[in-house]
Formats: structure tokens, C-alpha cells, sequence
């Protein structure tokens, strides 16, 4: 259990900057995930804390006490790998064993006949052996501690990774991409037994991934990373409903946000393809805004949302898919060239095809950004523009972005 | 049946094509190796026109003679020195080389020099350097105030001295090798075990990469058993057999015989017994560790 502190941590290979300034508290027994498209410094931020890769600047401590001059493995963190990185000439007993062995035996102990000399060595494996044993139960391996990794499936080598990580007892557990490799229905799985260990061991967990659904599902908080800064830190439904960017808007939530090109009128309205909406956005007018909007919030008027004064749009409907419980179909907008907006509804009411339709929305679940792409703050408005498909929408959209 | 006609052509047409392959296989492998087992019960000696059979004769011969018996107990103490020291020799310097990033291909190429070169040619080189008075290694010795040393012609300093050499030959070729297998370490699995706690080179070593340099390591070992078992060029260009007969060995012994004194027969019977080691160097391989070092 700790507190981990990152203080302007910098990091640069060359003359390419990976990191920049990077400030980071994550609280005890928290599960951090640091989210973002592959290069944006995400598994440097992470391999630094681990200690395989020195930082270029900053420091980081547990506790309040610095650890930057510790070796990885005296830093109490423990890693589990994309590759699960598990020994291959090793039993599964042995890769677990391995990180109580090494900390608990003298060089000698372990060292092929040698051992046979020291009598403390079979009272410590002893030990060593009830420990395993206990991960290996409660991750359900134990059946397997005498094969080799080479014949498990996937999902076993995930949890002896996992099982590898946790008999050390760290105080912080540190994840990089653990599930990319397992198939779409393990990897489903395996965020909810994540969680549930996160809720176990109440340790610090930090979390990396590029998969925004496994950011919006398991985190207490995420940090959204982009071009080696963290651009957004909050938990998801702050990430979700309160976006601090545009970059942050299209990389969390799936089908991606809708956005429409739009400028500020003369009365101080937003005026888009189309139609225009009712919104105090205090910029200037003819500045140019980009409005975004969820699929959910827009809704098809023969659907009859319980909307108060709505934005109508006229639209048709191009293509339709049907998820089951819910539906994600794509609109073009009529009168706007090659402008179209996706809505996500429940159920499997039809929307007659070819026929125009109107789309409707509330001005209060329009999100506005500026030119440079940064949020702009609106005048508080009534909830009504998140309708109940939200909370389940990050489970149903796959893998995501 | 359609069917089985089909089958029968498709058979029919495989064969067609495994045919010269065949062929050439029985032509220069099968045939010369029953003709030189049917050569070792005769009496055959190069250029006479007949023969007889001999039955086992010259098998009594062999195993009671003297000569053989100690070129085979010299080449067994060569590869006995030459296996352990080119193998861990060529270890030890690949994983010195493999941390190298710039000098990394300076390293190899001056290791594998050797294997590039002649050997017949080299070794005449190595007999100058080693030369008494002439050679610069015993000048530098009487220089450092050491007394010279006949590395070549002092029966107990001469198969060693051939041993180093051959050991310079190999230990380019082996730490090429090693350095391949060193490539195919995954660098995660270093990485998580400076996570668990191999802290040091040497722990490092006998968790990660020793272990896992033993398909490389296991298939270094055969195939310079198999090169040592072959020693010859350095024994016919520097000493001959001698001194004392303290370097002759098999395949020079079956030089000997076969193009020196024309004892065909004699000779095909020697390179029996030397074929059955090296296949026992394969057998080995191929049962005994194949089974236990492959993950």
C-alpha cells in the first residue's frame, strides 16, 4: 500500500522528447490508468517508475521518500508485461517462486549442488512453497504450478503473470497493456477479475493501456496522455461527460463523439450546418468553434425523446448496425455536404431508411471547443443531456478506439 | 475406382520429382558407404587389380594395433581439450560482445577472422610463430627471462599446442553462434527479472541466459565435437604424427593408410570406426538433450 508521487518527470531519447514535465499523484490503493494512442509516452511513464529506464528529469517517490537511485527491484513495485514476460525454462511454480527466492536465499542457496550444503535453504522453500500456493489458489492456477508456460493457454500465462507480480507483495503494481493479447471475450473477462483484485489487495495499481474501454471500466482515475503530457486527469465520467479537449472527446468513448464545424453567430449563438444552437459559449462572434455531441444524445424525432426545445436537424438515414440492444446508426445530414452524425439508440425500432428525418438534441449536452481545440466553459445546464444508455455504453463498445 | 487412380498418379508424379534427388543421394552417399563397408572385409590396396575376402581380419588388425589404438585415444584427449575450451571460451566472449552497441561488429569480425581463414595456410603461420628460435612466442618468452618452449616437438606439449590452435579456429564460429541465440532472448525477460530481484551479472546469467542458450549451447557442442573428432590439417602440416607419435590421429592415421602406404582395405575399416563416433556426437543430440532443452 502506498502513495506514489511523480514530480516533473521529463524524458527525452536523443533529441526527441518522450516525457515532458510530467506531475503525477496517485493516492494509496488506487487504480490509475494512464490512457493514449502508442507513442505518447504512456509505457516510458511506466518503465520509468519501474525503474527500467532512468528519467531524464523528476523524481518519483513512494511514501514521501524518493526511490529514483533504487534498483527496479528494490523499488517494492512489481510489473506485469504485455508479453507476460514469463520464464520460458521455468515451471509455473518457478516463475512464481522466483521474485521469494531470490529476495530470501543467498547467492550459494541457489546457486546447483551448492544448495545441497545449507540446511536454512529447505525451511525457506518451505515457506516459499505455502506462499505460491496461496496465489496460485486464489488466482485458480494451482492445478498448474508444474507446467511450463509454453503449455498454457493465454488466459493461464495472464494469471501467472499476475500470480508473478503478487506473491511479492508490492506496494504498487505496475501494468503494461496486460490484456492486449488475449482474444476479445478473455479480455472481457479478465477486466472484471482485474478489478475485483484491485478490490482484493486494495494496492496501488497503475494501469496503462491504449484501449479506452478498459480506462472507462476498471480506473478510479484516468490520465489521458498525448504527445508525452498528461492532457486530461480525472475519473471516467469526468473524462466522458467533461472532455478538456477535442483529442481527449474522440479517444474516449466508442462509436466516437459526434463533431460539427460551427462558428459563432451574431446574436452569440452556434451556427452549424443546418441549424443553430442556443448556447452562451462568451466568445466572440464569427470565432470558429467545433461542437461535439455523443451518439446517445442525439436522438431520431420519431423515437419521441422527452426533449424541452430541442436542435432539429433534417438528416437520412445512411447505415444502420444492430448490436442487439442497441442500435448505432449513421446519418447524413441534409443540406450540409458530407456532414453526418451517428446516434446510438436501445432497442430495435426502425427508422425508415431513405425517408428524412429529424435529429434531435438538447443544447445543454452540446460540448464546445474552441479553435485551439480547448473546452470551452459552459453556463451550467440541466442533466437531461445524458440520457440512461451512458452508463452501459463503454461495455458494449468493444475494444474501442 | 476413379479414385484410387488418382491417388495412384499423384504417388506415381511425387516420386518423379524426389527422383534425381534420389538418385544423386544413393550415388554419392549410400553406395560409397557399402562400397567402403565391403571394402573392409577385403584385402583391397589402391591400384591392384584383384582382391580377396578377408572376412574380419582386418577388424583383429585394427583393434589389436597400436597405432590406431592411440590416434584414437589422441583424438579423443584433443576434443577433449578443444569442447570445453572453445565452448566456453566462445560463451564468455559472446555475452562480452553482445553488451557492446558500437564496437559490437568490430568484436565479431575480429573473432571471426580465424574462420575465415585457411587452416592448412594458418598453420603454417602458427608454425613459424611457434617456431624454437625463429618463432616470435618463444622469443617473447626468452625476452619475459622464461626458458624457450618446443611446443611442437616435446611429445607432451604438442597435442595441446595443436588444441589451442584449434581453439583459435572455433571459438570465432561458436561465439557467432552463441551470439544468435544471445539475439533471441526476449529483452522483456530481463526486464522482469530485475523486477523479481536478479540484481547482478552473475545471477542473470544462471537464470536467464544460460537456461536459455541450451538449444545453442547443446547444438555448439555437437557440432564442434564433430569438427575437433576431424582434426587433421594442423597434424599433417606441422607435425606429422609425431613426436613420439603423440599427435597422430584417426583421420590421419586413415590418410595414412589409405594414400600413403595404399592399404584401402585396412583404411576403410578405420573410417568405420570413425563414422560411428560421429554419429554417436548425432545420436546424442538428436535423443538424449534434443528432448530436454527445447521449451
Amino acid at each position: 500500500m502506498a502513495q506514489l508521487d511523480l514530480r516533473g518527470i521529463s524524458k527525452s531519447f536523443g533529441d526527441t522528447a518522450v516525457l515532458r514535465d510530467i506531475d503525477l499523484s496517485i493516492g494509496d490503493g488506487e487504480f490509475l490508468t494512464l490512457v493514449g494512442p502508442s507513442g505518447c509516452g504512456k509505457s516510458t511513464l511506466i518503465r520509468i517508475i519501474a525503474g527500467l529506464e532512468p528519467q531524464t528529469a523528476g523524481s518519483i517517490e513512494v511514501d514521501g521518500v524518493g526511490i529514483d537511485h533504487l534498483r527496479p527491484h528494490e523499488r517494492r513495485v512489481a510489473m506485469v508485461f504485455q508479453s507476460y514476460a514469463l520464464y520460458p525454462h521455468m515451471t509455473v511454480f518457478q516463475n512464481l517462486a522466483l521474485p521469494l527466492t531470490m529476495a530470501r536465499l543467498t547467492m550459494a542457496e541457489r546457486l546447483p549442488l551448492v544448495r545441497l550444503l545449507s540446511p536454512r535453504r529447505r525451511r525457506v522453500m518451505a515457506g516459499i512453497g505455502q506462499e505460491v500456493g496461496a496465489v496460485a489458489e486464489q488466482l485458480q492456477i494451482d492445478r498448474l504450478l508444474d507446467r511450463r508456460p509454453a503449455q498454457l493457454s493465454g488466459g493461464q500465462r495472464q494469471r501467472v503473470a499476475l500470480g508473478r507480480a503478487m506473491v511479492r507483495h508490492p506496494a504498487v503494481f505496475l501494468m503494461d497493456e496486460p490484456l492486449s493479447n488475449l482474444d476479445a471475450k478473455l479480455r472481457v473477462h479478465m477486466r472484471s477479475e482485474l478489478a475485483d483484485l484491485h478490490a482484493r489487495l486494495r494496492a496501488t495499481f497503475v494501469y496503462v493501456t491504449h484501449d479506452q474501454v478498459e480506462a472507462m471500466t476498471m480506473s478510479d482515475r484516468v490520465a489521458m496522455m498525448h504527445g508525452g503530457r498528461i492532457i486530461q486527469l480525472g475519473t471516467p465520467a469526468q473524462l466522458y461527460d467533461h472532455p478538456a479537449n477535442l483529442t481527449v472527446a474522440q479517444f474516449i468513448g466508442s462509436p466516437t463523439i459526434n463533431l460539427i464545424k460551427g462558428r459563432i453567430g451574431t446574436d452569440g449563438a452556434v451556427e452549424i450546418p443546418g441549424g443553430r444552437i442556443d448556447l452562451a459559449t462568451g466568445l466572440p462572434a464569427g470565432a470558429e468553434v467545433t461542437v461535439g455531441l455523443r451518439p446517445e444524445a442525439v436522438v431520431p424525432a420519431p423515437l419521441a425523446p422527452a426533449f424541452q426545445d430541442p436542435v432539429r436537424l433534417p438528416a437520412r438515414l445512411h447505415r444502420r448496425e444492430n448490436l442487439g440492444p442497441e442500435q448505432i446508426l449513421h446519418f447524413d445530414l441534409v443540406g450540409a455536404e458530407k456532414a453526418g452524425l451517428t446516434c446510438r439508440v436501445m432497442g430495435n425500432e426502425s427508422v425508415v431508411a431513405d425517408e428524412p428525418v429529424d435529429l434531435l438534441f438538447e443544447a445543454g449536452a452540446c460540448h464546445v471547443f474552441n479553435a485551439a481545440g480547448e473546452r470551452v466553459a459552459l453556463p451550467a445546464t440541466p442533466a437531461s443531456g445524458r440520457p440512461p444508455v451512458r452508463s452501459v455504453a463503454p461495455l458494449i463498445g468493444g475494444t474501442g478506439a | 475406382m476413379p479414385f484410387r487412380r488418382q491417388f495412384l498418379w499423384q504417388k506415381l508424379t511425387g516420386a518423379g520429382f524426389a527422383l534425381p534427388a534420389f538418385l544423386l543421394l544413393l550415388a554419392l552417399h549410400v553406395v560409397p558407404l557399402l562400397v567402403l563397408a565391403a571394402l573392409s572385409f577385403t584385402d583391397y590396396e589402391l591400384g591392384v587389380v584383384t582382391f580377396e575376402w578377408v572376412g574380419l581380419d582386418n577388424y583383429a588388425q585394427a583393434f589389436s594395433d597400436e597405432v590406431f589404438r592411440r590416434s584414437l585415444v589422441n583424438t579423443l584427449y584433443y576434443v577433449a581439450i578443444v569442447l570445453p575450451g572453445s565452448v566456453i571460451l566462445a560463451l564468455l566472449v559472446a555475452v562480452l560482445v553482445h553488451q557492446r552497441k558500437r564496437t559490437r561488429s568490430f568484436y565479431e569480425i575480429v573473432y571471426f577472422l580465424p574462420v575465415t581463414s585457411t587452416l592448412i595456410a594458418m598453420a603454417t603461420v602458427w608454425q613459424f610463430l611457434l617456431h624454437p628460435s625463429l618463432g616470435v612466442i618463444n622469443a617473447a618468452l626468452r625476452k619475459l627471462g622464461f626458458s624457450e618452449v618446443p611446443f611442437l616437438s616435446d611429445p607432451d606439449l604438442a597435442l595441446p599446442t595443436l588444441a589451442v590452435i584449434g581453439i583459435w579456429q572455433l571459438v570465432g564460429f561458436n561465439m557467432i553462434l552463441f551470439l544468435a541465440g544471445l539475439s533471441s532472448i526476449p529483452r522483456d525477460l530481463y526486464e522482469a527479472s530485475a523486477i523479481d530481484g536478479v540484481g547482478n551479472g552473475i545471477d542473470r546469467f544462471l537464470t536467464i541466459t544460460w537456461p536459455l542458450l541450451g538449444p545453442t549451447t547443446l547444438f555448439v557442442i555437437v557440432t564442434t565435437s564433430i569438427t575437433a573428432f576431424k582434426l587433421f590439417d594442423t597434424v599433417a602440416v606441422m607435425t606429422k604424427g609425431g613426436p613420439q607419435g603423440s599427435t597422430e590421429v584417426i583421420l590421419y592415421a586413415i590418410y595414412l593408410e589409405g594414400f600413403y602406404y595404399f592399404r584401402t582395405a585396412y583404411a576403410s575399416v578405420l573410417t568405420l570406426v570413425f563414422l560411428t563416433f560421429v554419429v554417436i556426437f548425432s545420436v546424442i543430440q538428436t535423443f538424449v538433450l534434443d528432448r530436454r532443452t527445447h521449451y
